[in-house]
């Protein structure tokens, strides 16, 4: 089995995820926050300790600024949600998957003004499109730092300082490249990040969350969900510091726990060579792709502006057909189809049909890689 | 902060440092870990705040070095409170 869907989510995990998990149920086992004795501090102490790991990874500025949610999603939602409205302008891009888009087209029905800035059909933004974009009202810019259809990696930096300097907030959808591409807050000019715990910082599914920076405006940033915290149980209003306002019920500590583990199993082996790996295997990929006839390979073609998440078309051949038939037959996993994101595909060229992804993760091979290039070759040859 | 329940001079015994979450509990117990005082997370005693958190309880003799610690470190502090016996 050849698992090629590690843009959907991470696998395997490296051991120390598991092992943290069973630790945390086996050992620990209680509520953090919710009273005092040792197991609920030991599990405090596993959150803190996750929160301070992915401040870490992500240069945020204070691990308290570190707000634990389900995932990416509801952290964008939380975002958007709870800090825009009626009469403010956001801009974004047209490679946005529908975390960022549905919440932004409801907004735009309850009064928001949206600009999306359209990439070009490689999936690129020009940052020089979002400067031309903006307006006195101008609250926020959402973008998609790494596409999850074609790997594209957006400028993010250029585009923070051209936030920063129209007094606008820069939110970024870290998604596909936390982990897997260096992203820093401080650097690129991050306001809020957004990122998921169970794809490039291998933790477990349910996890992620959204790092606050000091530029947002806590006095109008509504949560999306109150509730109890553990702090200020005297009061029937939410309290107005983080990461509390945000973190109502009792929170994931068991995927924390195993995200934990992944952040630091990635720090320890450091973004830059996980990044180093993924980039020969990707181009070793599209430029084997590229190879074979019948084969369309979407996206600039160059591994160094991209993440490793690949897509592509085989002439002839549906992509929900080619990804039935490389499971079956050649045991290789993928995902086809829109991938939740209408908008990029519309903007490659691709819609309503949809693309092969590969996605390739930190323990993919070279073999591997091979393999699935042997596999579309023949998918290929068949179907001309 | 509120150091009124402190009596002036107390000098044996231990005090609480009352924090407003239990992320800055922890946050506060490894501050102080850093700093090689001895500390410990316990929950809030009742007459001083109906939080279902935990505070942090130090050496009364620690008091100085524990709040400077902590103050270079931007934890935020609620209150200081002196425990009795009891505690």
């Amino acid at each position: 089995m050849i698992y090629l869907d590690n843009a959907a989510t991470s696998w395997p995990k490296p051991p120390e995820v598991a092992r943290a998990v069973v630790h945390f149920l086996e050992q620990v086992g209680a509520n953090p926050g919710r009273a005092g004795h040792r197991r609920a501090v030991e599990a405090g102490r596993i959150v803190y300790d996750a929160r301070e790991a992915v401040a870490e990874l992500f240069g945020a500025p204070d691990p308290l600024r570190v707000v634990f949610g389900l995932n990416v999603t509801e952290a964008l939602n939380l975002a958007l949600r709870g800090l825009l409205r009626p009469g403010d302008h956001v801009i974004t891009s047209s490679i946005e998957h529908n975390s960022v888009m549905r919440p932004l087209r409801a907004l735009e029905r309850e009064g928001i003004d949206l600009t999306v800035v359209r990439c070009s059909p490689q999936g690129f933004l020009d940052p020089q499109d979002v400067a031309w974009a903006l307006r006195p009202n101008t609250a926020l810019i959402a973008l998609n730092h790494a596409s999850n259809v074609v790997g594209s990696v957006q400028p993010v930096a250029e585009v923070g300082r051209i936030a920063r300097r129209h007094g606008a907030l820069f939110l970024v959808d870290a998604a596909q490249s936390g982990g897997a591409y260096p992203l820093d807050m401080q650097a690129d000019a991050v306001d809020l990040l957004a990122f998921t715990g169970h794809k490039s910082l291998y933790g477990p599914m349910g996890t992620g969350g959204l790092i606050v920076g000091e530029r947002v405006p806590s006095e109008r940033f509504e949560p999306l969900v109150m509730g109890g915290t553990g702090s200020l149980s005297e009061h029937e209003e939410q309290p107005d510091f983080l990461p509390d306002r945000f973190e109502s019920g009792t929170p994931n500590v068991v995927g924390l726990a195993g995200l934990e583990a992944g952040v630091r199993w990635v720090l320890a082996r450091g973004v830059a060579s996980i990044r180093r790996e993924e980039q020969g295997l990707t181009q070793r990929l599209m430029d084997g792709l590229r190879a074979i006839p019948g084969v369309t390979l979407y996206g600039g073609g160059d591994a160094a502006c991209q993440v490793a998440v690949v897509g592509f078309n085989i002439a002839g051949m549906s992509p929900s057909e080619a990804g039935l038939r490389l499971d079956e037959e050649y045991g290789i996993l993928c995902r086809v189809g829109l991938h939740c994101s209408p908008a990029a595909h519309r903007t490659i060229g691709t819609f309503p049909d949809g693309t092969i992804r590969f996605a390739l993760g930190a323990f993919t091979t070279v073999e591997e890689v091979d393999a699935a290039l042997a596999a579309v070759e023949d998918l290929a040859g068949e179907a001309r | 902060m509120n150091t009124t329940e402190l009596p002036v001079g107390f000098g044996a015994g231990q005090v609480v440092i009352l924090v407003y979450s239990t992320s800055r509990a922890i946050r506060a117990e490894k501050v102080l870990f850093q700093a090689g005082i001895e500390c410990k997370l316990i929950p809030v005693p009742r007459h001083l705040s109906s939080n279902c958190g935990v505070c942090v309880r130090i050496q009364s003799a620690d008091q100085q070095a524990a709040l400077s610690a902590l103050e270079r470190a931007r934890v935020e502090i609620e209150g200081v409170h002196a425990l009795a016996e009891a505690w």
